[in-house]
């Protein structure tokens, strides 16, 4: 899955500007989530569209690149994201970061990963019968 | 609040070369640069080349009124020989090398002889009498000691003198006031704005004024106002001396104002100054603003022949009320180049985008905003972020921020805060881009 990252400085407006590009070329957010510090702030979106994505932030005067991400759908019940996190765990793989969203009405709940080895963490995911989805599968889904 | 007792003899270290006639003055000086022309045209391959260039032999200078004659030298001629290449004597007659900051990357380095070293404590000494120091005066030196010529400068100079010297160097502002009141400091030698901060820090400690002896000020290395002289002269209560000098022409002691702060005496017997028009390089004539240029007549190690210095002042030759004959310069206006100073350290922009080049591997937007908080002078460098460097992990933007700033503070010897900004951010000129906003009220 392709991950929009986003440079931002920790300022008030500055993240409406970045959506004002995103609505206005049409683009759809299926997911977000915003790290900060002081200074600055990462926005990192799922978008269905993240080549347009990256095309139209960048001609927009944005610092913005991509990053594979690790997409995985679990129940929306208690211990869905521990399972997840117990394989990787076990794996020995480490999470950089994470970020999530529930889909309703479907009851399941999307977690995005930032893995240090994301072909591993797939594998063993799928093995373990884990739900890793692709770009295709999260393409309209978001919010419809 | 301070009066002047007139004629006393402690107003002058050298009186006789202090107040020489001008015509003397002018006599003596036209010896001294014939003489200092013939030496750098044989000892200097710089120096002869420059001058067989223009179709001039030392012969062709026979007095003051020839100087125009002769090329300029930059920052950049000295840096195009670095580090020993503009000397005029070998190496083993030199006894002390200083260095500032270049305009990128390597330093400029100034060398001293012997007798270097004698003219230049001389020339202190002149200018700490100029501010008030005596042989009984207790004086505090919080310039930094080390390449930078302001601590050992006055140093040398206060010996000289006789007073009594505390070596304390900068920084470490708490300790500062603490010897000064425990020592009985009576002179105070630093740059002004660290004047203004110990003034503050003062008040935050509970140190009253009257616990300390404290009644000069020996002022320089940066460009400073009238209202920030008020400002340390009233929390102080002190009598605050604006004195200049840059390392290349010898450190401090090139010039100094008297106690009538009306203007900084050159001292000519060892220096001729001249103000030029910044772009073509004519000489302007007397009182007429522009880029002043200093030629050493008595310098041995490091001889300069018209050094454009970058520093915008004026010329008076009227007579000073302190019977001092040697011609004023207008406290520094500004520079006619890019160079900023922050605490007595000179920042040229070019450093910092050499260090961000070798970072990012391509051309950096990036902008030095100085400002004066707290009367400390802070430099923040703000950097774009480009897609190069960008990372959707905040970790690793955090490890570049420290990154540019290590690297940026161990080349420049000063403490700077660097700020990630969006692209942007930073205007886009289309003749030159402002890589400087100065934001202290100076």
């Amino acid at each position: 899955m392709t991950q929009i990252s986003v440079f931002l400085e920790n300022k008030k407006g500055k993240l409406a500007e970045v959506t004002k590009v995103l609505a206005e070329h049409n683009i759809d957010m299926c997911a977000i989530s915003i790290a900060d510090t002081t200074n600055f702030g990462i926005l990192r979106i799922i978008v269905d569209n993240s080549e347009k994505a990256l095309r139209v932030l960048r001609e927009a005067g944005y610092t913005v690149n991509t990053t594979e991400v690790l997409a995985v759908e679990v129940p929306d019940k208690p211990g869905g994201l521990h399972q997840v996190l117990d394989i990787l765990s076990k794996g020995d793989i480490s999470v950089e970061y994470l970020y999530s969203f529930v889909r309703r009405p479907a009851e399941r709940a999307l977690i995005l990963f930032k893995v240090d080895d994301l072909k591993a963490a797939k594998e063993m995911l799928k093995k373990e019968n884990v739900s890793v989805l692709t770009a295709d599968d999260v393409n309209g889904l978001g919010t419809k | 609040m301070y009066e002047i007792k007139e004629g006393v003899a402690e107003m002058y270290w050298d009186k006789a070369h202090e107040c020489m006639e001008r015509e003397q003055l002018r006599e003596l000086q036209s010896r001294r640069l014939v003489e200092t022309v013939r030496r750098v045209y044989h000892n200097v391959p710089y120096y002869r080349q420059r001058m067989q260039e223009m179709g001039l032999v030392p012969e062709d200078i026979n007095g003051v009124e020839d100087l125009h004659k002769l090329p300029f030298t930059t920052k950049q001629d000295l840096r195009d020989n670095y580090p020993y290449g503009t000397f005029a004597v070998p190496l083993s007659e030199i006894v002390r090398i200083h260095a500032s900051s270049g305009t990128t990357g390597k330093p400029t380095v100034v060398g001293y002889t012997r007798k270097d070293i004698i003219t230049w404590s001389e020339l202190m000494a002149r200018t700490l009498v100029c501010g008030g120091t005596t042989k009984d005066s207790v004086i505090q030196i919080a310039y930094g000691y080390g390449l930078f010529t302001g601590g050992l400068g006055v140093h040398y100079g206060a010996e000289r003198i006789g007073a009594s010297v505390i070596p304390i160097s900068g920084g470490n502002t708490k300790r500062q006031i603490m010897i000064m009141k425990d020592f009985g400091t009576t002179v105070l030698a630093c740059t002004p704005s660290y004047a203004l901060h110990i003034a503050e820090t003062m008040e935050e400690m509970g140190i009253k004024r009257e616990e300390l002896k404290l009644q000069y000020g020996i002022f320089g290395a940066e460009p400073w106002s009238e209202g920030m002289r008020r400002e340390i002269e009233s929390k102080l209560q002190i009598s605050a001396i604006d004195i200049y000098g840059l390392s290349e022409v010898i450190g401090p002691g090139v010039a100094s104002e008297c106690q009538y702060k009306c203007g900084l005496h050159i001292f000519e017997d060892h220096f001729i100054p001249e103000i030029v028009d910044p772009e073509t390089g004519e000489v302007l004539p007397e009182g007429e603003e522009g880029e002043l240029v200093i030629t050493t007549i008595t310098k041995e190690g490091l001889p300069l022949i018209r050094y454009r210095t970058r520093d915008i002042s004026a010329l008076n030759y009227e007579p000073c009320k302190c019977g001092r004959t040697h011609v004023r310069m207008k406290k520094v206006l500004g520079r006619t180049d890019d160079m900023i100073i922050v605490r007595g350290v000179n920042v040229f922009p070019s450093q910092i985008e050499s260090i961000l080049m070798e970072i990012g591997q391509t051309e950096p937007h990036y902008l030095l905003v100085v400002d004066r908080i707290n009367n400390l002078d802070v430099l923040e460098i703000w950097v774009e972020v480009s897609n190069k460097l960008f990372s959707d992990e905040v970790r690793k933007l955090e490890e570049l921020n420290r990154r540019i700033t290590n690297e940026i503070q161990s080349a420049l010897g000063l403490s700077v805060k660097v700020k990630l900004v969006e692209p942007k951010t930073i205007e886009r000129s289309e003749s030159k881009a402002r890589r400087v906003i100065d934001r202290r009220k100076l």
